[in-house]
């Protein structure tokens, strides 16, 4: 029986992490090589903890699933990295910084693990820059910052529109440097298959050689998750296409408790659909709203030309219904307000779902240059992929599925429900609420590997010190092989006729009407039934050509596919049993008479964290009250 | 639209390859390069054949991972764009479109068009950081950058290692890839401490795996498609020879005890 104890430590907000450190237990660096440490992808988080457990002299174990660690989709972060560091002297501060999350993440995170994520943001900016990662300077020579997201503070460090390129980049080179060293050994291209409980503490990974497709066995004393979210789950969305929950799902089936899998992040700011072979849809900065405003025409159907309608017939619906706040509105409210015109039938393009984001006016006001100053690699990406030039017609837009704030749920040691296993960055659940803050994605990350595991795994790993090294000969690792093998045995005798990628498609579509953008109790009840026929159909229909000994990109969509089923219907009895709209998650019961999202404290001031009970057993809830000493909560308004 | 294409297709590493012939009568122009190669796959898995195998990820020109010769050019006939940026109304209703992976001994073919583009990574083992451990670093401020000197590190650091330079040069020279790196250290004075060392490691092992020299013909940077220039090839080999010269006067003021 699972007891969930977030394990906080005691004592005032702003002093638990330093009293943390201060009591934590220490491994010797004599005893650190003798320890051996799993990091599973090697985004901003997984190549950050894994260089920095290995500077301190652990034996790490590196695997991501790309050819090569700098191509984890951390590249494609965009708009910047927050820290407090209060350089504009506008009144920034750690505790602010705290508040805009718990307050945008609409208090549904942990105020402990918020906090100290802001507090340790100005050490991962000084530990980036000294790693030559080139952020944007002021002509004096000192870092730039930029407001972004609506905050009303400037604290976001950015590299043009490439920030999280940059940030890879640099916590990349710390890998290799770690990995010239001989502390960490990377294992490029594998998948991970399993994680290998051992006496009830995770002991090691199955993974699959996607080259010769052999399934290996490693072992360590703690595996560390950093295998970020499952927005692929939507088939269309921001992320990299072979991103997904494969990894923490094996994780969950093996008794780590998945937390708030429902709150997604849909970003309003994306080159919509286009056609029907699209595979991606591409994010276009939020950064860009500080200068871009949105709208609709004004008349339903409206086919002219976006320049040939005038001023008077558009509709700047964000500045209309927010005045406070107009095009910066937070993301969630951002994309509701777009998916609501477009519903009511103000949408544009050849599709009606996409909304105008205009820069004519800050052209007009700034000049062409200081435009593309400030966003021209994002104009010219635009202009690649939808074939029109921002510079002389609006973009359209569109909401999209971005980031997870779900994930494994994780302890303030970053550890999970099992012992030894770690989550780390977007995996995991702890930091973001029901709506993260732009820019503080990548913050998270860097913070989490360079600054909080190292503390928290070393208060672990100190426990360890007498256990040899773990052998792969065990009876554990030969279910978790096994198990691993007739999975994909089985999805390789399937013999259908359809691709694996039509019903990813089909599971995507699914999950965007139904447990996307808005959510009500009709249409997730019908989803979960749809989702199991599909699955149905899947283990019947579906075709995977090849052989599992050799490199087959179809078999690793298979798996990932297999995977998303379980996880969409988890996601499904999530959004369900939260009846109240938080944050991203809107339940159309739970709204105010003007629309806006309406929470309910009294009834789910919880993080909802599911055990699994097996492949056929609903899925037992645990609730983690959420206890606010701090902040008050209020609701979020931005009228 | 409809496209004639013939793709590269080898089983696996080590074993012989050839063209193979398809032709794609439902193209459209708004389809990405690489959306035509799953519309193609999924014809092919219908019919009961192995698909393509390509590489990609982020499908939006910024992991690196996709890149394949269209027609003779890395990336294909735009500039600046990757593989996956590139779409169809780029190319012309009946055309035909011969795809081949990146060519160079350094890549080989692992299977039809994905090649093994780990030396790269070697390259960076061998010097591509700066020695600081987390910790370590002082307050971001206390060391003031030129915000030109930034800019132009940033302009070389935006690299995103998917081959295009070794593919399009005839040399198979990595110069550009490794010039990047050591030009965006050696502009910024947290990279200067280790400038020399790093200069020579990197372009001994360079060496070491096999790619060729630079001889000008600036073909890797009219395919790069981050558009990382040159210069940074002539700013290496000032680096490089800076370093030489002083690896000389050390050794002779130390007795030839390096």
């Amino acid at each position: 029986m699972i007891q969930l104890d977030a394990k906080i430590p005691d004592g005032p907000l702003a002093e638990k992490w330093t009293r943390y450190r201060q009591s934590a237990r220490l491994v010797n660096p004599a005893n650190r090589k003798k320890l051996e440490i799993i990091v599973v992808g090697t985004g901003i988080a997984g190549s950050s903890a894994a260089s920095t457990l290995g500077e301190m002299g652990y034996n790490v174990k590196v695997f991501c699933y790309q050819d090569t660690p700098r191509r984890a989709h951390s590249v494609a972060a965009q708009g910047g990295i927050n820290a407090a560091k209060n350089y504009k002297n506008d009144g920034d501060s750690i505790y602010r910084l705290f508040y805009d999350m718990i307050k945008g993440g609409d208090y549904r995170s942990r105020e402990a693990n918020v906090y100290r994520a802001a507090e340790v943001s100005n050490a991962t900016i000084d530990q980036l820059t000294a790693q030559g990662v080139p952020f944007a300077r002021e002509y004096g020579g000192t870092l730039a910052n930029r407001s972004f997201g609506g905050m009303q503070v400037s604290r976001t460090f950015y590299a043009q529109g490439q920030t999280g390129q940059q940030v890879l980049l640099g916590t990349f080179s710390g890998l290799c440097r770690q990995i010239a060293n001989g502390t960490v050994k990377m294992y490029p291209r594998r998948d991970v298959l399993d994680v290998v409980i051992v006496d009830g503490k995770a002991r090691g990974i199955i993974t699959r050689n996607l080259i010769t497709g052999e399934i290996e066995r490693h072992s360590a004393h703690a595996v560390v998750l950093a295998t970020g979210g499952y927005g692929t789950i939507y088939y269309l969305s921001t992320l990299a296409v072979n991103s997904n929950g494969s990894a923490a799902w094996a994780a969950y089936k093996r008794g780590a408790l998945f937390a708030n899998p429902s709150f997604v992040q849909i970003h309003p700011t994306c080159i919509p659909v286009l056609n029907d072979f699209q595979s991606k849809l591409t994010l276009m900065s939020e950064s860009l709203r500080n200068d871009g405003r949105i709208w609709v025409p004004k008349t339903k159907g409206d086919k002219r030309h976006p320049n040939d309608i005038p001023e008077e017939e558009r509709d700047y619906y964000l500045e209309r219904r927010y005045p406070a706040f107009g095009n910066l509105v937070p993301r969630d409210v951002g994309s509701r307000a777009a998916k609501e015109r477009c519903d009511a039938g103000y949408g544009v393009g050849a599709t009606g779902l996409a909304v105008y984001l205009d820069f004519k006016d800050a052209i007009a006001k700034q000049g062409k240059n200081a435009i593309a100053g400030k966003y021209g690699n994002l104009f010219d990406l635009y202009q690649k992929m939808a074939g029109e030039n921002p510079y002389e017609q609006p973009m359209r837009i569109y909401p999209a599925g971005h980031y997870t704030m779900g994930g494994l749920w994780v302890d303030y040691n970053l550890m999970t429900t099992i012992p030894g296993l770690f989550a780390i960055g977007e995996s995991n659940f702890s930091d973001h609420g029901a709506n993260r803050l732009g820019a503080s994605s990548i913050m998270q990350c860097a913070g989490d590997g360079y600054f909080i595991l190292p503390y928290t795994m070393a208060n672990y790993l100190a426990g360890e010190i007498k256990t040899p090294r773990i052998p792969t000969s065990t009876t554990e690792f030969e279910e978790a092989e096994k198990a691993a093998t007739d999975k994909i045995d089985r999805l390789m005798s399937l013999r259908g006729k359809q691709t694996v990628m039509s019903f990813h498609k089909r599971l995507g579509k699914i999950m965007w009407d139904h447990c996307g953008i808005n959510r009500n109790e009709e249409g997730l009840t019908s989803a979960f039934q749809m989702v199991d026929d599909l699955e149905k159909e899947f283990w019947q229909e579906a075709r995977i050509p090849g052989t599992s000994s050799e490199l087959n990109q179809e078999l690793e969509k298979a798996r990932r596919v297999a995977d998303f089923f379980d996880l969409a219907r988890l996601l499904i009895r999530d959004a369900l049993e939260r009846k109240e709209s938080c944050g991203a998650h809107f339940r159309e019961e739970s709204q105010t008479v003007t629309g806006e999202a309406k929470r309910d404290d009294e009834h789910f001031a919880y993080v909802a964290a599911w055990e699994y009970q097996g492949k056929d057993q609903p899925p037992k809830l645990h609730k983690e009250p959420l206890t606010f000493e701090y902040v008050e909560l209020k609701e979020r308004s931005y009228k | 639209m409809k496209v004639y294409l013939k793709i590269w297709r080898q089983k696996s590493a080590g074993v012989k390859g050839r063209f193979m012939d398809y032709v794609l009568d439902d193209a459209s122009p708004e389809m990405s390069f690489l959306e035509m190669l799953d519309a193609l796959n999924k014809k092919l898995i219908e019919k009961g054949e192995e698909p393509v195998a390509f590489e990609h990820d982020c499908r939006e020109g910024i992991c690196g991972s996709c890149g394949l010769y269209i027609n003779g050019e890395p990336h294909g006939p735009e500039k600046k764009t990757t593989t996956c940026q590139l779409h169809m109304r780029s190319f012309k209703d009946g055309q035909t479109l011969i795809v081949e992976p990146w060519r160079a001994r350094p890549f080989p073919v692992i299977k039809d068009l994905i090649v093994d583009r780990s030396a790269f990574d070697k390259i960076l083992f061998a010097g591509g950081f700066i020695n600081v451990d987390a910790g370590q670093a002082p307050e971001a401020n206390s060391i003031a950058v030129r915000k030109e000197r930034a800019e132009e590190a940033f302009d070389a650091a935006v690299c995103i290692g998917c081959g295009a330079c070794v593919a399009a040069c005839k040399n198979a020279s990595a110069m550009l890839f490794i010039s990047a790196k050591v030009s965006q250290y050696a502009l910024l004075p947290q990279g200067e401490v280790e400038a020399k060392r790093r200069v020579q490691r990197m372009v001994a092992e360079m060496d070491r795996l096999g790619f060729g020299n630079c001889t000008n013909t600036y073909a890797c940077e009219a395919k790069c498609p981050k558009g990382i220039k040159v210069v940074n090839i002539a700013r290496m080999n000032r680096e490089f020879f800076k370093a030489k010269v002083g690896a000389q006067k050390e050794s002779l003021t130390t007795g030839g005890l390096a």
